[in-house]
C-alpha cells in the first residue's frame, strides 16, 4: 500500500520501512494483514501446536530412550574393540587439527559462525550425559582445533589453503592406518580388521573418503571428457556413462567381489572396507565429472581467450583461470552430491558392513530391544540430519567466502 | 611521427602477414590478407561487421588458426608449434571488446598473474610494475577491488594494464570501446592515445574515427574478408579511392 514518503528534518526522502520497526508491527503486517491471512495464521498455529505437542509428548513421555543409552558405544563405533578406542580418539584429535587448519584457511576473519563450528567439541563436552572420559577427550579435541588454528595463522595467507588441502588429503590414509593398526595382538597397535569397524565411525569414514577423493577424480574425468584427444575423451565418456547407468548397490557388489579378481594373487586380499571405499569413490566421481563439466560450460569463451592471449598454456589457464571459476559456480550442486553420498553410505549394509543404520537394525533384531524401532530410527535420523545440515551450512559459508566479486558488472 | 624516438636505419617489420586465409566451415572469412607493420606503427582497422577484421586480428596471436598464408610476429612464424604460439602470445598484448577480466581475481591479481606464472617474475616485482601501470591508466586506488565492482571504462583500463604487464612489443585492440557508455569511451581512448604516443606498436579495430585521425599511421578498410583500401588517414578520409570505402565512411561519419 503506497504511503507518502517519509522525510527527515532536512527534507531528504528516507528509504521505506524504516519507521516503527517493532515486533508488534511486524506481526500485524505479516501475520494478520487481512481476514484471510489471520484465518490462515490461526489455523497454522493450531496445527503446529497439535503436532508439536504430540511430538514432544512422545519424546519426553512415551519414548524409552534406554535403548540408545545402552547401545551408544556400538552405535558410535560398531564392534571396534573397547580397549583400542583410544585410537579413534587420536583420530579425532587429528581431525580437530584438520578442522582448525581449514577454519583458518577458508575464513578471512573470525566471525560468529566460525566460532560456533569451532566450539562444537566444547558444546558436546558440556552436555549433561557425556561421560567423564568423553569429556576429557572432547576438551583435548577442542585444544587441537585452537592450536591448529593458531599455528596456521603463522603461515602466509597464500600458503594456508595449500596446507589445508594437503593435510586433509593425507589425513584419511593416516586415519585408516591408525584404525587398522599394524602389530600383532601384544604390540602397541594390534590389527583391528575393518570388518569390526561400524556405526557412525564407519558411515562418516566412508563418506569422508568419497568426498575427498571423488572430486579430484571427477575433475580429471571432466577435463578428459572435453579433451581434444579422441581416445581420452572416448574413455572418459564411456566410464562416466557406464557408471552413471548402474545403481550404486550393484557397484558395491562388484567392488566387493570383482576388485579382488583383478588384483594379482600374490598380494594379500584387500580389506572389505577399502573395497567399498573404492567403489563409492569411483561411483561418485562419475557424477562429479558431470557436475564439473556443467561448471566448465558456464565459463564464457572470452575467459579462455584472455588467458591464452596473456601467454597461459592450456593447462595453466585451466588451473588458474577456468577451474576456480567453474568450481565456484557448482559448489551448491557438489555439496548436495556430497550429502547424497553421505546418505547413500547406508547401502553398505547390503554388502555386510555395519554402518550406523546397519547397527541400528542389528540392535533391533536383539529380542531385549523388541518394539523400540521408533526410538532407534529417530535417533539415527537425527544424526544424519545433523551431519547433512552442517554440510549444507558449511557450503553456504564457503560460498560466501569465495563469492566476493564473482559477478560481472551487469551480467 | 616518431621523430623523438631513435629508430634504427634498416627497420624490419614486426608483423608480416602474407596472403592469410581462413575458413569457418564453408564460410571464407579471410580471403588473403597481407599486411606489414613496422615497429612503433599504429594501424587502425575498420569495416562492417562480419568483414573479418576481428578474425584477422585474432590470427595474429593465434586465438584463431589461419589455414593458409604466412604470419610472422617478431621474427617467429606461427605454425602448429605450441612453443612458438606461447612465445608470440607473450610478445603481443590483447584487449577485448568485452574486457574479459578474470572475475574471481582482484584487479591486482588480474594484472600480476600472467607475469608471475608465465614470465616467472617475483610477486613483489610484479606488483610494483602493476601499480605503475595502474597509475598510468589512472586507477591506482582500485587495485584491491574485483572487476565486478568497477565501471566498464575502469574495467577496460585494467584490461589494458593487464596486457601491458607482460611488456609486449605489440598491442592488439579488438573494438575496445564498443561495449562502453559514451562517457567512458573517452577515458579509454585517452589511455590508448598516450600508449600510441609512447611508441607502442598497435593494431586497433575501432570505429572511433577521431582516434584514427589523431594517432593512426595507416588505416585498413576491411570488407568481406578482404582489404578494400588502405592508406594514411589523410588519404582515406579526404581522398578515398574505392566506392565501398566512401559509402562506409559516409555512413559512420554522418552522425
Amino acid at each position: 500500500m503506497p504511503t507518502a514518503p517519509v522525510t527527515d528534518p532536512q527534507g531528504n526522502v528516507l528509504p521505506p520501512g524504516r519507521e516503527g520497526n517493532t515486533v508488534v508491527q511486524w506481526i500485524k503486517e505479516n501475520l494478520f494483514s487481512s481476514l484471510f491471512d489471520s484465518l490462515l495464521t490461526v489455523i497454522s498455529l493450531l496445527f503446529m501446536f497439535f503436532v508439536l505437542r504430540l511430538a514432544l509428548d512422545w519424546v519426553f513421555n512415551l519414548a524409552q530412550w534406554d535403548v540408545i543409552a545402552a547401545n551408544i558405544n556400538i552405535l558410535m563405533k560398531g564392534s571396534y574393540p573397547g580397549e583400542q578406542v583410544w585410537r579413534i580418539w587420536i583420530g579425532l584429535y587429528l581431525l580437530g587439527g584438520i578442522a582448525g587448519i581449514n577454519l583458518r584457511a577458508w575464513n578471512r576473519e573470525l566471525n560468529r559462525s566460525t566460532v560456533t563450528i569451532a566450539a562444537i567439541p566444547l558444546i558436546l563436552a558440556l552436555l549433561p550425559f557425556a561421560s567423564e572420559r568423553a569429556r576429557v577427550n572432547l576438551i583435548i579435541i577442542q585444544g587441537t582445533i585452537v592450536a591448529a588454528y593458531l599455528l596456521t595463522s603463522v603461515a602466509k595467507e597464500k600458503r594456508r589453503r595449500q596446507i589445508a588441502a594437503i593435510t586433509s588429503i593425507f589425513y584419511i590414509p593416516a586415519l585408516i592406518f591408525l584404525l587398522e593398526g599394524f602389530t600383532d595382538e601384544n604390540g602397541i597397535m594390534p590389527l583391528v580388521k575393518s570388518d569390526l569397524w561400524g556405526g557412525l565411525l564407519l558411515s562418516v569414514l566412508l563418506a569422508a573418503v568419497g568426498i575427498i577423493f571423488s572430486l579430484p577424480i571427477g575433475i580429471i574425468l571432466a577435463l578428459g571428457r572435453r579433451s581434444r584427444q579422441p581416445a581420452i575423451s572416448a574413455l572418459c565418456i564411456t566410464y562416466i556413462e557406464v557408471v552413471r547407468g548402474v545403481p550404486l548397490i550393484s557397484i558395491l557388489f562388484m567392488g566387493n567381489i570383482m576388485l579382488q579378481l583383478f588384483m594379482p594373487q600374490s598380494l594379500p586380499p584387500i580389506d572389505r572396507v577399502i573395497r567399498v571405499m573404492v567403489a563409492i569413490t569411483f561411483f561418485t566421481a562419475a557424477y562429479m565429472a558431470e557436475i564439473v563439466r556443467g561448471g566448465l560450460q558456464a565459463i564464457p569463451k572470452g575467459q579462455y581467450d584472455a588467458a591464452y592471449a596473456l601467454g597461459f598454456s592450456s593447462l595453466k589457464s585451466m588451473r588458474i583461470i577456468i577451474l576456480p571459476q567453474a568450481l565456484r559456480i557448482v559448489i551448491p550442486v557438489i555439496v548436495s552430491q556430497f550429502i547424497g553420498l553421505l546418505l547413500d553410505t547406508t547401502l553398505v549394509a547390503l554388502v555386510g558392513l555395519y554402518d550406523l543404520l546397519g547397527i541400528g537394525q542389528a540392535i533391533l533384531s536383539n529380542p531385549n530391544w523388541l518394539g523400540r524401532s521408533q526410538e532407534v530410527y529417530v535417533f539415527i535420523g537425527l544424526i544424519y540430519w545433523i551431519l547433512a545440515t552442517s554440510m549444507a551450512f558449511a557450503s553456504q559459508r564457503l560460498e560466501k567466502t569465495l563469492g566476493v566479486g564473482r559477478n560481472y558488472d551487469g551480467l | 611521427m616518431d621523430c623523438n624516438s631513435a629508430s634504427p636505419l634498416s627497420e624490419e617489420p614486426v608483423i608480416i602477414c602474407r596472403d592469410v586465409q581462413k575458413w569457418f566451415g564453408n564460410f571464407h572469412a579471410l580471403k588473403g590478407i597481407s599486411m606489414e607493420v613496422m615497429p612503433q606503427e599504429v594501424i587502425v582497422i575498420f569495416g562492417p561487421s562480419g568483414s573479418g577484421k576481428s578474425t584477422f586480428i585474432r590470427t595474429i596471436n593465434r586465438l584463431e588458426e589461419h589455414q593458409s598464408g604466412q604470419i610472422i610476429v617478431d621474427g617467429i612464424e606461427l605454425t602448429h608449434d605450441v612453443r612458438n604460439i606461447e612465445r608470440v602470445r607473450m610478445e603481443t598484448g590483447m584487449v577485448f571488446q568485452q574486457f574479459n577480466l578474470f572475475p574471481h581475481l582482484t584487479v591486482m591479481q588480474n594484472i600480476t598473474y600472467a607475469p608471475i606464472y608465465n614470465r616467472k617474475w617475483r610477486r613483489t616485482e610484479a606488483e610494483k610494475v602493476a601499480m605503475e601501470l595502474l597509475e598510468r591508466v589512472g586507477i591506482p586506488e582500485q587495485a584491491e577491488k574485483y572487476p565486478g565492482q568497477l565501471s566498464g571504462g575502469q574495467q577496460q583500463r585494467v584490461a589494458i594494464a593487464r596486457a601491458l604487464a607482460m611488456q609486449p612489443k605489440i598491442m592488439l585492440f579488438d573494438e575496445p570501446t564498443s561495449a562502453l557508455d559514451p562517457e567512458m569511451i573517452k577515458e579509454v581512448l585517452d589511455v590508448m592515445i598516450e600508449l600510441a604516443e609512447s611508441g607502442m606498436t598497435m593494431i586497433v579495430i575501432t570505429h572511433e574515427m577521431g582516434f584514427a585521425r589523431a594517432v593512426a599511421d595507416r588505416l585498413f578498410f576491411f570488407d568481406e574478408g578482404l582489404v578494400v583500401e588502405s592508406g594514411t588517414p589523410e588519404e582515406i578520409f579526404n581522398y578515398p579511392k574505392e566506392e565501398r570505402t566512401k559509402r562506409f565512411l559516409a555512413q559512420i561519419l554522418s552522425h
